[in-house]
């Protein structure tokens, strides 16, 4: 089991219990190592990928635009711009001449077709390398056509996600502040870090509006161009995904002075933790008896339903691996909450802190994994005898070619996970992978005859 | 005979019907046996790349990167990929690690044949796998490219000349590990010991296992490659893989053997030749098996002849896709009005015409370099009944109400995408019939009497 390790990783996990924690994490990843990461292009595509009246423009080849094509829900209530995939298909001879007269006529001819209320131009790693100037052209374009045209510092190989992450976040920047804040309520939110994959900030924000809360901004999911203008208009920023969009929480503060605080809405705990901060902040006590009213409204009949589950998920196992740190918190509070143990837990980018809180928070015993493979990956799933992954896409084949039940709490998920309904879809999609009756046939849990004793070709 | 040369319109491009070049070396790579798919480029390329790949196969597929950072960039990626490929060869212990370059690396200039010189002259005395470099600029051609370009480039550095055997060399391009095995199963009962490259059908669709293995079992195995050398003769397919990346015309140059090169078998006709080129090669008639097969279906188009006569189709995909859905969709009666793809073979026109001119009436609109937005401007004037393709078709499926035929790669949106049978009698069997019920449903959708017969 050992010799799947990496040497040069040994230092990037830690089994809790064995010494006293360390974990080495903020990497790069290691060369060969078939690392889970994406690369900063991705996690700038991720954050500003959901505002759905802006155009989204990809200076680069075609496989960063084609492989982000429409790759997760990111649900509008209006305006779907944002499903469409823009690249300047960037050719040899653009490698050799320069990219920027066709990325000026790609944008003209863009803002031209579509009416825009912003554009988002991205740069990849080969525009790095030729030095285009994005930023000229770019003003360039606002100029003539009268809308942001932003450019996002994404050269994939600046980094990883992270940067990404800060690349978004310095472009978003620019628009707030542009927008007229009249008639903003004092008890308002910017909600930052959700992404409406399957329309959960639809569900927040309605919460919010309950407790006599206005939400101005969505950063993203749902989000418009003039909403995150008139952000700054808010009385707090409400950071969900903190690696995403904490930086651009950070630069409001030190830009208009407005507070921020960390929140989570998946799981019944922090869903009902978050409305009461919400409600703390604004130590109003209508605010707060709406939102003891509303907590109470949701939790009734919830337990009882999840209690269902728990009876039959006691005492199974669950694995971890996410991109962002964070998601781990909740999700490990929601498998307590049904009565399962995790024995592994591990992101694509934690920080030290966020591994710090984990180790703290784990059972003894517990896996916890910065930057993790493939190969490492299926063996914790081994060693474990774990019954349900959570991860991604990229994730989903290891958990299924050993037979392990998967739960998908990324991309591609299509029910909310989010809220106090998005509970209950947890635990209904938790319960209906774990219990199915196809374990019993996989290799894993069925010494089989001899029909079944396919080893591989 | 109307041809169209098509100028691009836009210079943006809106919805790709393509991929980029590295990705179709991935796959390739990954139908060697033993083999380890290895990206020169930075960490997100091969990430997109396996999402992208698992997504269709609902397989592992684990592409090794050098994972280039900033300094990287700027001072050369030399270190990373000999430090990647010491890992990827300590940890996989592969038998062979197909290299494939990326825009990011082939801009900075990295030499990668020197590289990998330097590499094996460090590692002296160890023993080191094969290694297969195949140089994939993302920002010229496409996957298809990427793929004929890895697959040749595997022959190049494996294939060696030897005693003449029996042996048939088959290159079937990018097709499905469904069609790989049909293929497998027509040349033994023809009794022709074959070697075709590359081979998908296990590493991309194996079974359940107990354990995650490393590299995937199954895969043309090195020797077998190597053995392309002494072959009595090659058939390859693709009636527009471009003459500099075919592996056919390869192996004809250096060691003399014959080569055949087909269109994909796909239809009553592409089949036929691919059959009487069987035959020829080995002097035996085509087993009743197949020629019962190719019964059925004749019977089948006149039981169902009616229902698609004239309907009109959109085509569109990898070039030779395209060529075989055309020539499969004419013999039944079903007029293509476009022919698209992404892809810039500079033969699509003339590919299209030689499958179909002799019954269509008209060519239809035939582009190379579309994206989809072009796509769906044309299908406004030419009123489509059904779409045939890939699944990111499907938006514009949606938007014009009308069936979409899910074929090739990728198919994201339903499951079983690796099992899709395309080629042969039997292939064309199966997408005749759905093609022909996705009309009869339609139609019997739209109706409100609610017909329970045809």
């Amino acid at each position: 089991m050992e010799a799947v390790i990496y040497e040069e990783r040994t230092e990037q996990i830690h089994r809790k219990g064995d010494k006293p924690f360390a974990l080495s994490c903020d990497k790069e990843s290691l060369a060969g190592a078939v690392s889970q990461r994406a690369c900063v292009f991705c996690g700038s595509r991720v954050v500003l990928y959901p505002i759905a009246d802006a155009l989204h423009l990809v200076h680069g080849p075609i496989g960063c635009a084609v492989y982000t094509w429409d790759i997760r829900g990111a649900l509008s209530s209006g305006p779907e711009l944002h499903r469409l995939s823009f690249s300047t298909d960037i050719q040899e001879r653009d490698v050799i001449f320069g990219g920027e007269q066709k990325l000026y006529q790609a944008l003209i001819e863009l803002i031209d077709r579509h009416q825009p209320k912003a554009a988002f131009v991205y740069s990849t790693c080969i525009v790095g390398i030729i030095g285009d100037d994005l930023e000229a052209v770019c003003k360039k374009v606002s100029a003539e056509k009268g809308i942001p045209v932003l450019p996002v510092q994404s050269e994939g190989f600046k980094g990883n996600k992270r940067a990404g992450y800060a690349a978004a976040c310095e472009a978003m920047n620019k628009l707030v502040g542009m927008g007229d804040t009249k008639g903003i309520s004092k008890h308002s939110i910017n909600i930052l870090g959700d992404f409406n994959l399957a329309g959960e900030i639809w569900l927040v924000r309605e919460y919010f509006e309950k407790i006599g809360v206005q939400v101005v901004a969505n950063i993203t999911g749902d989000g418009r161009v003039g909403d995150i203008q008139r952000a700054h208009g808010a009385a707090l920023n409400l950071v969900q995904c903190s690696g995403a969009t904490m930086d651009l929480a950070n630069m409001m503060k030190k830009r208009f002075g407005t507070p921020n605080l960390r929140v989570s809405y998946f799981g019944v705990e922090d869903m009902a933790e978050a409305l009461y901060a919400v409600a703390d902040f604004f130590k109003d006590e209508e605010i707060m008896a709406r939102t003891r009213q509303l907590v109470a409204d949701e939790v009734k009949g919830l337990q009882a339903e999840l209690n269902e589950y728990r009876r039959e998920l006691t005492g199974k196992k669950a694995a971890i691996y996410v991109g962002g740190a964070f998601k781990a918190f909740s999700l490990i509070k929601a498998f307590r909450l049904l009565g399962m143990d995790v024995v592994m837990v591990g992101s694509q980018t934690g920080t030290n802190e966020d591994y710090e809180e984990l180790a703290e928070i784990c059972d003894p015993g517990t896996i916890i994994v910065d930057d993790s493979n493939p190969l490492e990956l299926s063996s914790f799933l081994k060693e474990k005898d774990v019954d349900i992954f959570v991860g991604g896409v990229k994730e989903r084949p290891i958990a299924y070619k050993l037979g392990v039940a998967f739960c998908d709490h990324n991309h591609e998920r299509k029910e909310i996970l989010a809220g106090f309904a998005g509970m209950r879809n947890f635990a209904r999609e938790v319960h209906a992978s774990v219990m199915s009756p196809v374990w019993r046939f996989v290799p894993r849990k069925s010494p089989g005859n001899s029909a079944s004793a396919v080893s591989s070709a | 005979m109307t041809t169209m040369t098509y100028k691009k319109k836009y210079v943006s491009t809106t919805n790709a019907c393509k991929l980029c070049r590295p990705l179709g070396a991935m796959i390739a790579f990954r139908g060697i046996e033993g083999a380890v798919p290895f990206l020169h480029g930075s960490q997100g390329c091969a990430t997109y790349m396996r999402r992208y790949i698992i997504s269709h196969f609902n397989e592992p597929i684990d592409i090794a990167s050098s994972s280039l950072g900033e300094k990287n960039a700027i001072y050369g990626g030399g270190a990373n990929i000999k430090q990647g490929l010491s890992n990827v060869i300590n940890k996989f212990q592969p038998s062979l690690v197909g290299i494939a370059t990326t825009c990011l690396t082939e801009t900075i200039g990295d030499d990668v044949h020197m590289l990998l010189h330097q590499f094996c002259a460090e590692a002296k005395g160890q023993t080191l796998p094969e290694m297969v470099h195949v140089s994939t600029p993302s920002y010229d051609g496409t996957h298809i490219e990427g793929f004929h370009g890895a697959v040749r480039a595997a022959v190049d550095s494996l294939a060696t000349a030897g005693h003449p055997s029996e042996t048939v060399n088959l290159l079937p391009g990018f097709i499905s590990p469904a069609d790989i095995r049909y293929l497998q199963e027509i040349m033994a009962d023809f009794a022709l010991p074959t070697v075709i490259l590359p081979d998908i059908s296990d590493t991309l669709d194996g079974p359940a296992l107990r354990k995650y293995e490393m590299i995937p079992g199954g895969g043309t195995t090195i020797n077998e490659i190597k053995s392309m050398g002494t072959a009595q003769a090659t058939i390859e397919f693709g009636r527009t893989v471009n003459e500099k990346l075919s592996s056919g015309l390869l192996l004809n140059d250096r060691f003399d053997i014959p080569c055949t090169r087909l269109g994909l078998p796909m239809g009553l006709r592409e089949t036929d030749l691919f059959f009487a080129e069987l035959e020829t090669i080995s002097g035996k008639t085509t087993p009743e098996k197949y020629s019962r097969e190719r019964g059925r279906y004749v019977d089948s188009f006149v039981d169902g002849h009616k229902y698609v006569f004239g309907k009109r189709a959109i085509v569109y995909g990898e070039e030779d896709f395209v060529v075989g859905l055309t020539a499969l969709l004419v013999e039944f009666g079903i007029k293509p009005v476009l022919c698209a793809s992404g892809g810039k073979s500079g033969k699509l026109t003339a590919a299209i015409a030689a499958v179909s001119d002799d019954i269509l009436k008209e060519q239809p609109l035939v582009r190379e370099g579309m994206d989809f937005f072009e796509i769906a401007e044309e299908a406004e004037s030419l009123a489509p009944d059904l779409l045939i393709g890939h699944s990111k078709g499907y938006p514009l499926a949606k938007k014009l109400n009308i069936p979409l035929l899910r074929v090739g790669f990728p198919v994201h949106d339903r499951l079983g995408g690796q099992r899709i049978l395309h080629l042969g009698y039997r292939g064309a069997q199966m997408l005749f019939d759905q093609i022909v019920n996705s009309v009869i449903e339609q139609k019997q959708d739209s109706s409100s009497v609610g017909y329970s017969y045809m």
